[in-house]
């Protein structure tokens, strides 16, 4: 069954303080050619019927994203592309 | 008569017996109430308490705000009741959409605890008006997701209505725009603050007094608000 992903990143005027702490780390491992680094969250949803775009647009503006700070994007992909199917 | 007010417990709520507390030594009666129910038991105004509710999954306060208690408190409140939310209280009137802007990860991402002097910018609300304005009050600060971030018109409109209600002095402990600890809805019934005043009612506990003027005020409010 495909699902529906949702990306949820903070919007680009907002400070990522996660990011730039990792930004910050990598000197450490030897990259130095990583310009910025913003940290974001991926949710994987699966209805129980069809999968419904609108519906997870739905529930990504009321609860998975606060538009004050976030934006989101919403698509479908396949189930082998999803985190249960690569672990 | 007593004032009533209600302190919400949700799972992972801290410091809801701390504010029962406050609201008893100001001389009101704390009615406990619980985020599953969505009744508010006829209490005269409502605190949200700091904490982790919902364990901070998703966003500080996204989950709760769909508490059924919370459905009631939020009409309760577009209707003039007063409401206090303190730490994570404020990030859930954030996500309520009672008050504008946002509470993020501190800019230094460390958690921060100390006592803190914050300036009281409005001394117009029903919360804040035992205070005098510009008075400086010391009160602790411990949050680890403080940063008050909001987009330039909101932030330039609650300084032009007079809805900041208290800055960081002497330091920001968080990176929150323009020093705001707590703002207030238009109506200056609903405010919201980050530093803890329900920790600063007793001298045994905490660093001054100060955190009192919070809980005397509302009371002050609910005798001069109309019944």
């Amino acid at each position: 069954m495909p699902r529906v992903v949702v990306d949820v990143m903070l919007k680009p005027e907002i400070l990522d303080p996660q990011g730039q702490a990792v930004a910050n780390a990598l000197p450490r491992l030897g990259v130095s050619d990583v310009a910025s680094v913003r940290i974001g969250r991926r949710i994987e949803i699966e209805f129980t019927g069809e999968p419904d775009l609108g519906r997870a647009r739905e529930i990504a503006d009321k609860l998975l994203a606060n538009p004050v700070i976030e934006d989101f994007t919403v698509r479908l992909v396949e189930a082998d592309e999803t985190a249960d199917a690569r672990s | 008569m007593t004032a009533r007010v209600g302190v919400v417990t949700f799972p992972g709520s801290l410091d809801d017996g701390d504010a029962a507390r406050a609201v008893r030594i100001a001389g009101a009666e704390p009615v406990r109430l619980w985020h599953g129910d969505a009744a508010l038991h006829g209490v005269d105004a409502v605190v949200l308490p700091g904490g982790f509710s919902y364990g901070d999954y998703l966003r500080c306060g996204a989950i709760a705000r769909f508490a059924p208690v919370m459905e009631t408190i939020v009409d309760a409140a577009r209707g003039g009741l007063p409401v206090l939310g303190i730490c994570n209280g404020f990030q859930i009137l954030c996500e309520a959409h009672l008050l504008p802007g946002a509470l993020t990860r501190n800019q230094h991402l460390h958690f921060r605890n100390r006592d803190q002097i914050l300036r009281i910018e409005s001394a117009g609300t029903a919360w804040t008006n035992a205070f005098q304005p510009g008075q400086e009050v010391l009160i602790p600060v411990k949050n680890g997701e403080g940063c008050y971030v909001a987009d330039t018109a909101t932030l330039d409109q609650l300084e032009a209505e007079g809805r900041v209600v208290a800055r960081y002095v002497g330091g920001n402990p968080n990176g929150s725009q323009r020093d705001i600890a707590a703002i207030t809805s238009s109506a200056g019934n609903v405010v919201g603050i980050m530093p803890h005043p329900e920790h600063a009612v007793e001298a045994l506990t905490g660093p001054s007094l100060d955190g009192l003027g919070f809980f005397t005020s509302v009371l002050k409010h609910l005798v001069g608000a109309p019944a």
